[in-house]
């Protein structure tokens, strides 16, 4: 890919001349990850995040996301305003006597993410896309959220250790609460005896999700980070579903697969069944971890387009954009308070299927035939010997 | 598009953390507090369990002591019914001794009465008889005054004599 190391800096210029609203870059840029965490209400001021990169001779590079960025005051030429604006710069290292240039970059396909600029012999610079193992604000919050989700439950455990038999009141008595309504009326009516095996892997995929579902939908620092409305992460979710439902799988799920309860002509010549068994083992966690992204995706671009058609409507004079503002306000109160219950929802279907997954592949099937049978002929051998006696 | 495409880096991080989490929950989390909570379940069924059968009790004990009580006045009625019993016969038989016991003393009286009168004619003979020889003997004295009713009386025993 060529890149020109110049258009980085006329991006400058083109900041300046930008005045106008760019919806669908607002709403992307807080979709999306950013190797810098915002600030609560600055938006040039990021927290500096690790940026860890592998150069494309496999040496590692470890540096703060702030030296990818630099705040320019930019005189706005319009309003005669001075702007603050965060514009990428290059960093560079020194090691071994070769020079390292990373880099923002600005092409369609990496937009945004950290390159790493190789120049080239005539004189054009090649774009690179290190591994990025970078902790960016994404992996941050996901630590944040685990966190969060490690203290609440052992503040729960220590409860119990404290307290014996008493039941926790409040916010522990809450938790208590969704955990038993997960375990009890979920996991252990559809799993039965195997709820115990399972239950703490399912708990806790309930549990992560809900915590970034919510996490999620604060809108400052230790929040906002679109989690599971990103498809890495419902991807994760879904292929450990996949991992977990496939491992414990017993002889009946796999004979299920491979040779099903149907008329042979489905299986035999043409594996027709097999073929859509096995496609189904893999559209069943597909399904999980779309559906997740997509709904935690969907709430989140709601909010953000309802708080952003204010500045719309700014455009339109002073008593437009107030009323806007009114609306605005309470859709997105509205929306964020439903998103509130997609993020419960969310979670369980998420749990449930899992659950299910899970049951039908550890299900125990006896055979029903032979068992239906027995008790008939105990009961014919019963009367016979009754008739015997008379 | 950025957002259909997972990042690498991202899904690693999410991997680790996911495990991270998994282990250190599915060790001292959930299984403790499942524990807990299914016994906490276990000790309210028991309880409620354990008050009914002390209700069950209760009742049996207040049904039983019913029974008692009844059986109680059964029985008293019955001691009572005895003594009543015991009483008259106790009278009866009292009554019975009673009456043996005079009609023993009147025979003893009767005894005694008869050899008292007997006591009293054998003396009243003894003493009549003593009376009747006295006058004899005065009538005879009297009689006997002159020698011819003296002859007179002696022939006359003589001929009685003779006679025999």
């Amino acid at each position: 890919m060529l890149f020109n190391p110049l258009s980085l800096y006329a991006s400058e210029e083109e900041l300046s001349k930008e005045d106008k609203l760019d919806v669908k870059e607002l709403i992307f840029e807080h979709l999306g990850d950013g190797y810098g965490w915002e600030v609560p209400f600055a938006h040039v001021y990021r927290i500096p995040l690790p940026v860890i990169v592998r150069a494309e001779d496999g040496k590692w590079f470890c540096f703060s996301s702030s030296d990818l960025t630099e705040i320019h005051s930019i005189e706005n030429s319009r309003t005669g305003k001075v702007e603050n604006h965060l514009v990428p710069i290059v960093k560079t290292f020194d090691k071994d006597g070769r020079k390292y240039e990373f880099t923002l970059s600005h092409s369609k396909d990496n937009k945004d993410k950290v390159v790493q600029l190789i120049p080239g012999e005539d004189g054009k610079v090649t774009e690179y896309r290190p591994l990025d193992f970078s902790i960016t604000k994404n992996v941050a919050a996901l630590f944040i959220t685990a966190i969060l989700l490690i203290t609440i439950v052992m503040a729960l455990v220590r409860f119990y250790k404290n307290n014996g038999f008493k039941a926790p009141r409040k916010g522990l008595g809450f938790f208590e609460m969704i955990v038993s309504f997960v375990y009890y009326d979920t996991i252990k009516s559809t799993l039965g005896e195997n709820a115990r095996k399972f239950g703490p892997y399912l708990l806790t995929c309930f549990f992560f999700i809900l915590t970034m579902n919510l996490v999620g939908l604060i809108v400052i620092f230790p929040g906002g980070a679109n989690l599971t409305g990103n498809i890495a992460v419902t991807l994760v979710l879904a292929v450990m579903t996949f991992i977990v439902t496939n491992i414990f799988g017993n002889k009946h799920y796999w004979k299920e697969i491979f040779w099903s309860d149907v008329p042979i002509w489905l299986k035999c010549p043409l594996p027709i069944m097999q073929f859509i068994e096995i496609f189904g083992i893999f559209t069943k966690p597909a399904a999980l971890c779309v559906r997740l992204f997509a709904n935690m995706m969907g709430g989140h671009i709601i909010v953000i387009t309802l708080t952003v058609l204010i500045f719309i409507f700014a455009a339109f004079g002073k008593f437009v954009a107030g009323g806007a503002t009114v609306i605005s306000v309470l859709f997105s109160v509205f929306m964020l308070a439903l998103d509130v219950l997609v993020s419960f929802i969310q979670a369980y279907v998420f749990t449930l299927l899992s659950t299910l997954f899970i049951g039908m592949a550890v299900e125990k099937h006896d055979e029903h035939d032979h068992k239906d049978a027995k008790p008939e002929e105990e009961r014919l051998a019963k009367v016979a010997s009754s008739i015997d006696f008379e | 598009m950025e957002l259909f495409t997972p990042e690498f880096g991202l899904v690693f991080w999410m991997f680790v953390s996911f495990i991270l989490l998994f282990v250190v929950l599915a060790k001292w989390g959930w299984p403790v507090i499942i524990k807990m909570m299914d016994s906490r379940a276990a000790t309210i069924d028991q309880g409620v369990e354990n008050a009914k059968q002390a209700k069950e009790q209760l009742d049996n004990a207040r049904e039983e002591a019913k029974k008692y009580i009844v059986e109680a006045q059964a029985r008293q009625q019955e001691m009572l019914r005895e003594a009543a019993k015991m009483k008259t016969e106790l009278i009866e038989q009292s009554k019975s001794e009673a009456a043996e016991a005079a009609r023993k003393e009147m025979e003893a009286a009767k005894v005694s009465i008869e050899q008292a009168r007997k006591e009293a004619e054998l003396q009243f003979r003894n003493e009549v008889g003593k009376f009747s020889i006295e006058i004899a003997e005065k009538m005879v004295r009297h009689q006997m005054e002159d020698a011819a009713a003296q002859e007179k009386l002696v022939n006359k025993l003589l001929e009685e004599i003779e006679q025999n």
